[in-house]
């Protein structure tokens, strides 16, 4: 068909741009896009001006002020003289604590529960769906209160502590009190501190914490080497060497050590003047919002890993069946490792879900970074605009990184398609 | 999907546009209704009733401004605000007027581009504890749990003052006044930190009020008033005025009682100005004459909206105290009328 002369174009009109197709959905989204860009540049400019109307300007010299107010939960050292700066960092590793510690109990909780609903067992799948159907269909918000109140209602305030008549006692050997407001828990001691490495800007970390980290991790690398040859010999002869003793000499005794070197024992909390001191004070606020986060991405994460495993054919599990396999290796063998491609990218989603979920903190008195720079400090210094603005970003970058690290994740287990 | 996300922008722009300002009067006229800026909740100073009605000593500034322009008490649309929205309900032209138990503060009235009209209360930091703790004393509370509303000096004066003393203690935030005294009556905190007043207040609404008791140290100075936005001076003048007129009203002792005849009879030239028999004041600020006379026909006089709301005939029973008048030897004196 290729000589025969193509018809002659017909001349453009105005008209085409409506009515021919081929322009036609160029023609929506130039216009699309010109609105969208009016309307972009009408909301600065009206916050421009009415800024200027208020006589507010933009700036972000206020995070260098004084904050004069304090914090209850400090991962690192702050005073009521620190910055507004400082407090927003406090307040931002808050919300890191609540949603690490959040994204890895919803995880372990939500892989459990997705596997037992699709459990043989009639009672136990049942009892998971009932799970699974009451935390999300309920919202977050009523969760983390209602959590919170039994915190506070119904544990005893540390005063019934005291005396010889105590109406409650310790548990865990007299190590962990429960009280309505936070659960007073052993807190590390040493009797041979080493002192600790100064990161400046009064960031501390402990020799003996660090002499750990290494320990254990470079335990793991020596314990992953001897693992792969044990795996060659195995290959090599048929006969597995012994391995836990070169295990046990490359991380249990050097840890072992680590203790009695710098003489690392418990000290119990105890209860002087109002409050339990001496231990640490996990506060109810945080207890109740982790609870919370974890049981309700939980029931999310538990649909998704239900579904990412029916998602694998049926075959599948008949033929590691077959070869001999148990329910329980063929579930760790076969399925989840197919299924983990249907799960990962969704699972993602969870975790950016529950990272913002942890917003709601102030619910329940947890100075996260909603608490300290998108409460007290945007409410004391007046500068809303800012305070919203940095905070959206900070958000932002935490959901990007939080993306980036689960898509390389997801791109190493991923299944190698040759 | 794109139409939705414009219409979306469109409707967020719209909401944020027709903030311009200027003229609060005319809006507050054309409306026919004044946006009043209150307490969620604070027995005497604002809280709604069983029926609806809000009343309280803060509520009484609302009802008589209300009076002044619109020439009707009762036009008036309570916005409940807490201690974190407060603030940015007034600047961004939510309510016309703030009647908020909100402490007088140079940031807050420079950088936060608010104006503050006057003291309707002056006031002061306390602490509220149980009787059974065995606390008589401020300084006793090394270590203790304290519950702190929020975005409010109190917040600072606290973190002060336990630095000032050098004493430790363990903050729980709290949003509201009705969460500080959930948190406050279940034992999360030891004590519980407002202003001496709002103690006062919290503890009339207990089912045992003769178990609590409010410490003698007062840690702060807390001037309470109303305020308006920074920019619009005519409308600060109008509420600001008001106040005093109150204020002024139980001075010469026109209350609303003796109002009607006072207006007629009265032959005092400082009455006659603020009832507006003689000289017309109330031009001066955009209004009719006899917009004082409404405004203490509202609820009364300063003395008779202490007195009904939280004077020492009430639940709340607070003493005049400061907040009598000058010549009884407190801090309330009105600027001259004329």
């Amino acid at each position: 068909m290729a000589d025969v002369s193509a018809p002659a174009e017909p001349p453009f009109r105005l008209s085409m741009l409506i009515y021919d197709r081929r322009y036609r959905s160029m023609t929506f989204q130039v216009i699309v896009f010109i609105l969208v860009m009016a309307a972009a540049w009408w909301l600065v400019n009206n916050t421009i001006r009415n800024l200027a109307v208020l006589g507010k300007d933009f700036n972000f010299g206020f995070l260098f002020q004084r904050a004069g107010y304090d914090i209850p939960q400090t991962p690192i050292p702050y005073t009521s003289d620190d910055t507004h700066l400082r407090a927003t960092i406090v307040g931002l590793l808050n919300t890191l604590i609540v949603s690490i510690l959040g994204c890895i109990a919803a995880t372990v909780l939500g892989v459990a529960v997705g596997v037992a609903r699709l459990s043989n067992n009639w009672l136990f799948a049942r009892l998971m769906t009932v799970f699974v159907e009451a935390f999300r269909n309920m919202p977050l918000l009523l969760w983390i209160l209602i959590i919170y109140a039994i915190f506070t209602e119904i544990l005893p305030p540390p005063n019934a502590y005291r005396g010889e008549d105590a109406t409650a006692s310790m548990i865990f050997f007299d190590n962990v009190a429960l009280t309505n407001r936070y659960t007073a828990i052993p807190t590390l001691a040493m009797t041979n501190d080493p002192g600790s490495l100064d990161l400046g800007a009064r960031i501390t970390f402990n020799w003996a914490t660090i002499a750990f980290v290494v320990v254990l991790v470079g335990g793991w690398f020596v314990r992953r080497a001897i693992l792969a040859w044990a795996q060659r010999v195995q290959d090599a002869t048929g006969l597995r060497p012994r391995t836990w003793v070169m295990n046990l000499a490359v991380m249990t005794v050097p840890s072992l050590f680590l203790i009695f070197w710098f003489g690392l024992h418990l000290e119990a909390p105890e209860l002087r003047g109002f409050n339990f001191t001496g231990g640490i004070n996990v506060q109810n606020g945080l207890v109740a919002l982790w609870l919370a986060l974890t049981l309700y991405t939980a029931a999310f994460i538990a649909e998704i890993v239900r579904a990412g495993i029916l998602a694998v054919s049926k075959g599948q599990t008949e033929a590691a069946f077959a070869l001999g396999l148990r329910p329980r290796r063929t579930m760790k063998l076969v399925i989840l490792p197919q299924a983990l491609r249907v799960i990962i990218p969704p699972l993602i989603s969870q975790y950016l879900n529950l990272t913002k979920n942890s917003s709601l903190a102030i619910a329940v008195g947890y100075m996260d970074l909603r608490g300290t720079l998108g409460g007290t400090t945007l409410n004391q210094t007046g500068r809303e605009l800012e305070a919203i603005v940095l905070m959206m970003a900070i958000y932002w970058a935490l959901s990007m990184i939080i993306s980036a690290g689960m898509n390389i994740f997801n791109a190493r287990v991923k299944l190698k398609e040759r | 999907m794109r139409k939705t996300v414009f219409l979306g922008t469109v409707a967020a722009a719209s909401m944020v546009a027709g903030i311009g300002m200027a003229d609060t009067l005319a809006d507050v006229k054309a409306r026919g209704e004044l946006n009043c800026g209150v307490n969620t909740g604070l027995a005497g100073f604002a809280a709604p009733d069983a029926n609806g009605n809000w009343t309280g000593f803060d509520v009484a500034i609302c009802k008589a401004v209300a009076a002044a322009v619109l020439g009707d008490p009762s036009k008036v649309k309570y916005v409940p605000t807490t201690g974190q929205t407060r603030f940015t309900a007034l600047s961004s032209g939510e309510v016309d007027v703030l009647a908020r138990n909100s402490t007088w503060t140079f940031s807050r009235d420079t950088d936060l581009r608010l104006d503050f009209v006057g003291v309707n209360y002056y006031d002061g930091q306390g602490f509220m504890v149980r009787k059974d703790l065995g606390v008589t004393s401020a300084k006793e509370l090394e270590g203790a749990t304290i519950c702190i509303q929020t975005g409010t000096t109190t917040e600072l004066n606290l973190a002060d003052y336990f630095r000032a003393n050098n004493m430790n203690y363990q903050p729980v935030n709290i949003d509201s006044n009705a969460e500080g005294e959930q948190q406050y009556m279940a034992g999360a905190c030891d004590a519980y930190t407002t202003d001496a007043s709002g103690l006062a207040a919290t503890r009339a609404a207990f089912a045992d009020p003769e178990n609590h008791i409010i410490l003698p140290e007062i840690i702060s100075k807390e001037p309470l008033g109303p305020a308006v936005r920074h920019g619009d001076s005519n409308w600060g003048d109008i509420v600001r005025w008001t106040l005093y007129a109150l204020i002024a009203a139980e001075e010469y002792g026109i209350t609303s009682k003796n109002i009607e005849e006072l207006a007629k009879s009265s032959q005092n030239p400082e009455v006659q100005r603020l009832l507006g028999t003689t000289d017309n004041l109330g031009a001066m600020i955009g209004l009719d004459a006899e917009w004082a006379k409404r405004a203490i026909l509202a609820s009364g006089n300063y003395g008779e909206i202490f007195a009904a709301n939280i004077g020492e005939q009430t639940p709340i029973g607070l003493a005049r105290g400061l907040n009598a008048q000058w010549t009884q030897g407190g801090l309330m004196y009105a600027m001259p009328f004329r």
